[in-house]
């Protein structure tokens, strides 16, 4: 089934890659930065199987972000690739130092402390006069070792490397929900003390998660700095947070794929709504994820789920 | 199982790619039907907390600005129809979300839509985000309220214009109204939300206070949050100093707290508060504007404007539209759409006729001079890029006989007086002692 799986991943990367020659440009581009936030989503999921809503996954998108930024305005280095193996590695140690305390936190609490250290560091971004304040700044256009293209060419270079660490980062997930640690998700969330009698630390399983959400929230985050070509402190609001977990509810964390469909989905539905009714929204967003919770309580995901008479499954 | 149903979804992805190219299907539909006027996207915000006191009167100083030009009302010199006797369409963005949101729906506006310019921006942040990206795609965009001056001084731009002044202006005009009125100031203080546009009004403003007036001192620096809405710790604190003025860059919501409160507790008898976007909330708190406060409206906007016919003719129509006098944001909004006129019919003349090209208008753009409702504008700093403008302030009082707000004790500083010359970074400009400066 696993190589049935990775067969349809490896052939909608193909399509998804080959489509951008035939998109247009504004298109490829709000693709780009729907699979970057995908990212951010895709973390989310790693915890939401285990019953655990952040709301300040928006921290390692930002640190992920300002780390691009940062590593161009104060070293010099516009490598994409370099740029973001060092971005994934910064979130993903920010994750393992503030894991040892989230990871001991479940439910509310979980929510809202993860909630305070993303806002902390908006605190810190805002009160940094040198970096901007809350007015940002720019992010040197990326090279791919040594190849600097620009426009359409840049745009379709963001786009497959988007896709390409996307792609990569979502067969890793899904390997790692294979293994035990990561099957072990929904028995955490039923029953942790049945975990604990397996001889397992919950909490090491939780911070582990914790690790792999950082990581890939930092590739997002750096990703959509390359691509947007600006960060400011809001990268790690709470507003932002909130957004990624409006995506995760639409998109359900049923697979890894969904998190992919999801953003892109939530992308198109808001600038679509934008263009029709500029004054009023936010009413249409409001709108589908009313009805998505209402109707689709597992998320857009399910629905070919049902399409197919298949009982609905995953997480909350 | 699990695996199973993620095969399933994979085949979402493929919907996808059907839809990406439906989508650029109907965009090419479109683009065969479109008419021949000039296009232009209007961004500002349309939500949120900076649309009422600045996204919708910039809206509204847009649609009746392009519904007279296009019905060839505005007076002489700008007389022609649209743009060079072409009728212009303008299509609305909201400016509210992230800087992601802001750059994609930028993107949509050149890339999706076609238009031939892009005109707006409040906030400092998305025209930061924007201007890279317009550069990048040769997308003439001429922006109409953001301040900061970071846009011309870290780079050189092609692309983008800004015929507003930048927020500096704001800040030493300010000071040397402060001065010219209170010349024995020893201490005083600032009030500023912390966030980029309060630290670098209060920066401004304090540098250029350590210029003018050395011997007086920066008592208080007090930076509540943005949207604080409740000040009776910073009101105690300034009622407890000696300072004989306080400066605040509240806008909207904020500074009505703000004087509310201040008011309520006596602060406004005790120092005049000296608020650098006052202007644009005089017509909604009326007789609750406390008198003697220093009213600034980021250059000669509203009731600080010129005495011409040009500003008559539009604080008359927008009256009779919107029932309520124009604030800043629409005088700015005027001052670009004009200034793109000017520069698109500049252009077209040096063609000989016809539709001028992008690259056309951008060098017929840089330093051009002209004149808008708020009086004579010239495109002077950042490479021909950046406008400055005359700036004014005034003292506030409610005219209880008429019932109406008014600005009284206008002292006017000319443009070079308060703006920095062309080669010098405003920041250093400031601090450098004002070097240069004709006042």
């Amino acid at each position: 089934m696993s190589a049935r799986t990775n067969l349809a991943g490896a052939s909608a990367f193909v399509v998804l890659a080959a489509a951008a020659l035939a998109a247009p440009a504004w298109f490829v581009s709000l693709a780009t930065i729907a699979f970057a936030n995908a990212l951010v989503v895709l973390g989310l999921i790693v915890l939401w199987r285990a019953g655990l809503v952040p709301f300040g996954q928006a921290l390692y998108y930002c640190v992920g972000a300002y780390t691009v930024a940062l590593l161009a305005r104060w070293v010099g280095i516009t490598d994409a690739f370099v740029m973001l193996a060092v971005s994934g590695l910064i979130a993903g140690l920010v994750a393992y130092v503030v894991g040892f305390l989230l990871a001991r936190y479940r439910e509310i609490f979980f929510a809202m402390l993860s909630l305070a250290l993303s806002m902390i560091l908006y605190g810190v971004l805002v009160k940094t006069e040198t970096l901007g304040s809350t007015d940002g700044f720019g992010v040197a256009t990326p090279t791919f070792a040594g190849y600097a293209p620009h426009r359409e060419a840049l745009g379709l270079a963001l786009y497959w490397l988007v896709l390409a660490v996307g792609a990569l980062c979502a067969f890793a997930v899904s390997t790692y929900f294979r293994t035990t640690a990561g099957a072990l998700a929904i028995p955490i969330r039923d029953n942790e003390i049945r975990i604990e009698f397996l001889g397992l630390s919950v909490n090491d399983l939780i911070h582990l998660k914790l690790v792999i959400a950082g990581v890939v929230g930092g590739l997002g985050g750096a990703l959509a700095a390359m691509s947007i070509g600006h960060v400011d402190p809001n990268m790690s609001y709470w507003t932002t947070s909130g957004g990624f977990v409006f995506v995760t509810i639409l998109a359900g964390a049923s697979s890894v794929a969904a998190a992919f469909v999801g953003s892109l989905v939530f992308e198109i539905v808001r600038t679509v709504a934008v263009d029709l009714l500029p004054g009023f929204w936010q009413m249409i967003l409001g709108s589908v994820l009313l009805l998505t919770i209402l109707f689709l309580p597992e998320g857009l995901g399910s629905v070919f789920a049902r399409l197919r008479g298949a009982p609905d499954r995953g997480a909350p | 199982m699990v695996a199973d149903t993620c095969a399933k979804h994979f085949k979402i992805l493929g919907l996808t790619t059907v839809l990406m190219g439906v989508s650029a299907i109907g965009v090419q539909a479109q683009q065969a039907a479109a008419p021949a006027p000039v296009r232009l996207g209007i961004v500002s915000f349309l939500t949120g907390p900076a649309a009422s006191p600045f996204g919708i009167p910039g809206r509204n100083g847009a649609e009746i600005m392009i519904e007279a030009l296009n019905g060839g009302k505005v007076p002489a010199p700008y007389a022609t129809v649209g743009l060079g006797g072409t009728k212009i369409e303008a299509k609305y963005v909201d400016e509210a979300g992230s800087a992601a949101n802001v750059v994609t729906e930028f993107r949509n506006l050149v890339q999706r839509d076609k238009v031939d310019a892009v005109v707006g921006y409040i906030s400092s942040g998305s025209c930061l985000a924007v201007t890279p990206v317009a550069e990048e795609l040769k997308a003439l965009t001429v922006y109409f309220d953001c301040g900061t001056p970071r846009i011309f001084e870290e780079a050189a731009r092609k692309y983008v214009f800004r015929p507003s002044p930048h927020a500096t202006m704001d800040n030493t005009g300010a000071a040397r109204y402060v001065l010219s009125k209170k010349k024995d100031v020893k201490f005083f203080s600032g009030i500023n939300q912390n966030y980029a546009w309060g630290q670098d009004s209060w920066r401004d403003f304090l540098s250029a206070m350590n210029i003018l007036a050395p011997s007086a001192k920066a008592e208080k620096e007090l930076f509540p949050k943005l949207f604080a809405g409740e000040y009776g710790a910073e009101i105690s604190t300034l009622l407890t100093s000696k300072s004989q003025v306080v400066h605040t860059s509240f806008w909207n919501g904020d500074l009505e707290g703000f004087l509310y409160q201040s008011q309520a507790r006596g602060l406004s008898k005790r120092m005049p508060i000296i608020a650098t976007t006052a202007e644009a909330s005089i017509w909604r708190m009326r007789d609750k504007m406390p008198d003697g406060t220093i009213i600034g409206g980021r250059g000669p906007n509203g009731p600080l404007a010129p005495n011409t016919a040009l500003n008559k003719w539009f604080h008359g129509i927008y009256v009779d539209r919107y029932g309520t006098p124009p604030t800043y944001p629409s005088y700015q909004m005027a001052l670009a759409i004009l200034g793109l006129k000017v520069a698109w019919e500049k252009a077209q003349k040096t063609k000989g006729g016809g539709a001028p090209t992008t690259e056309e208008i951008v060098s017929a753009f840089e330093g051009i001079e002209y004149e808008a409702p708020s009086g004579k504008v010239k495109l002077a700093l950042g490479k021909g890029h950046q406008g400055i403008q005359e700036t004014a302030y005034g003292t506030y009082r409610f005219n209880k006989q008429k019932q109406t707000p008014e600005i009284v004790d206008v002292i006017r500083f000319p443009a070079e007086c308060v703006n920095p010359p062309s080669d010098v970074n405003s920041d250093d400009w400031v601090k450098g002692g004002m070097k240069g400066a004709k006042c």
